[in-house]
């Protein structure tokens, strides 16, 4: 008798549990009206997608679900089907993705730069170099701490490239640090430990007032920083919502919303952050 | 240090002056953390007060998973329900990944071991001559029970306490199965933790201080139950 009265009061406890989330949840026909939209943390760091996205779900009724996390794991959701549309900065993986049939319809759509910033200091002269690659091999050489994302982010991605450029296996070495956290919370360490990282330039804009890092190597070709939009490929994963991804995606190559970015940060931090450059080609800019 | 005050101050302001996106994060953690601990105590302290007064092979062993429940880490929680409820996981029909009712469930399995545990404690160290002599009186089993919640009651506050207060201050979960989408899953925590990395530490201080008010005011309460109906 005991045991079947605890069992009620249990069952009732899970419909309970169960209605709940039925209430909150979305119904099935409203899931349609739903975009995951999978991008890195630069976008919703800076506040861009704050600006962008209430002007997109106005328009269009959508109701977009923005998950900022770094531009690795963003195609890690991408390549299971769990998001409808990415906005991120790894080229060479982007590429990738679409080849493997995950991805369609890749754009670009802004590009800003990547810097290096480090202690005023200096303690590896290398203010002034021009070429990045050099710039590494230099820190390298001094045995001088750098600080790296290690988070398969687009950042990440783009500092194994240099160092891969300039010959040079950092992983392991006793001044190389991996933090694994975002770009804010790296610039965090490098500032305090007094350490060279790489980072995007709106990041960095953004936190300056904090840091005590200065920019010592900047404008490079190999610095550039390039956004794309990408659809994820619906003959893979049904469950996507093509209409909501595309739309998205189109509207991210609007005059509208290339207006925004073309002036966004422009009145707080004296510059803007973003470039637009839908309709241009990648091997174009930066010249 | 200057930081810290100008928090303070911004915590103020954003309170005084109703900042509506700051009161809408606010009520949403109020929402969600007080869903999570209703639906953990209905299942906490029904089977807590089960396994306190059952005997079956393998009880210890119950115990030590309810036990170790207690200290389950939100992290890996929040792994967990949001591998469930992915688009092409088991439970990706209900559709409810990144949305208010996804950080109830996690926050629900996070607080509902700690409301199971104490329960268990709070039963088990009732007097055991007691559930003789309210049997004795002709009570039904039901009632029983019944009687014995209501005895351990006070003791039991401690678990409404412990699993509200794990859950309104727990991050990892939240975030991931909640994706802090702003003006629709963004709590006091998640909100904390974004802009501590958009470098905005002033407005992370206020919304630090105010989820401590909270979780201050919330326990006020509750002990102000707890010490009036304290046996004289």
């Amino acid at each position: 008798m005991k045991m079947i009265k605890s069992r009620k009061i249990f069952c009732l406890g899970i419909l309970a549990l169960l209605t709940t989330l039925l209430m909150m949840g979305n119904p099935v026909q409203a899931q349609q009206k739903n975009i995951i939209l999978a991008t890195t943390t630069s976008t919703q760091d800076s506040g861009l997608l704050d600006v962008l996205i209430p002007m997109f779900e106005k328009k269009t009724g959508f109701f977009v679900k923005t998950i900022a996390v770094g531009s690795g794991q963003a195609m890690a959701m991408g390549q299971k089907g769990e998001a409808d549309v990415l906005l991120v900065h790894s080229p060479a993986a982007e590429k990738k993705f679409v080849a493997e049939g995950f991805g369609v319809n890749r754009r670009i759509i802004m590009h800003n730069d990547f810097i290096v910033v480090g202690p005023g200091e200096d303690p590896a002269k290398i203010k002034g170099i021009k070429s990045t690659p050099d710039v590494f091999k230099k820190i390298a050489a001094a045995g001088a701490l750098f600080l790296s994302r290690a988070d398969k982010s687009g950042t990440h991605t783009k500092e194994m490239g240099i160092w891969k450029a300039a010959g040079i296996t950092p992983g392991g070495q006793k001044w190389y640090q991996e933090t694994g956290l975002g770009m804010g919370q790296t610039l965090n360490v490098a500032s305090e430990k007094k350490g060279y990282t790489l980072a995007d330039r709106g990041t960095y804009l953004a936190l300056k007032k904090n840091l005590s890092l200065d920019i010592l190597a900047e404008g490079d070709a190999i610095l550039l920083n390039v956004y794309h939009v990408l659809e994820i490929n619906p003959a893979k994963f049904p469950k996507v919502n093509v209409a909501g991804g595309k739309a998205f995606a189109d509207f991210m190559v609007s005059k509208e919303a290339q207006d925004v970015i073309k002036t966004f940060g422009v009145e707080k931090f004296g510059s803007p952050l973003f470039f637009p450059d839908a309709g241009k080609k990648e091997e174009d800019l930066g010249k | 240090m200057d930081l810290i005050f100008e928090g303070i101050y911004k915590a103020f302001y954003l309170l005084f002056t109703l900042d509506p996106e700051v009161m809408g994060v606010t009520l949403l953690s109020l929402q969600i953390s007080g869903t999570a601990t209703l639906i953990s105590l209905l299942v906490g302290i029904s089977v807590g007060t089960t396994v306190a007064l059952a005997e079956f092979p393998g009880r210890k062993f119950v115990v030590s998973l309810i036990n170790t429940g207690m200290g389950l880490p939100p992290v890996v929680v929040g792994l967990f329900v949001t591998i469930f409820l992915w688009r092409n996981g088991p439970l990706g029909f209900l559709g409810i990944l990144y949305t208010p009712a996804a950080m109830i469930l996690a926050q629900a399995v996070i607080a509902t071991p700690i409301v199971m545990g104490i329960t268990l404690a709070a039963i088990q160290a009732l007097p055991k001559n007691l559930r003789l002599q309210i049997l004795a009186l002709g009570a039904t089993r039901f009632q029983m029970v019944w009687i014995l919640v209501k005895e351990a009651k006070l003791p039991l506050l401690p678990g409404v306490m412990a699993g509200f207060g794990g859950v309104i201050s727990e991050v990892g979960a939240s975030i991931m199965v909640g994706g802090n989408i702003k003006g629709y899953s963004r709590v006091l925590t998640t909100a904390t933790v974004m802009e501590t990395s958009r470098g905005n530490f002033d407005i992370a201080i206020a919304l630090g201080i105010i989820l401590l008010l909270l979780a201050f005011f919330i326990n006020l309460i509750l002990t102000h139950i707890q010490q009036r109906e304290r046996p004289r």
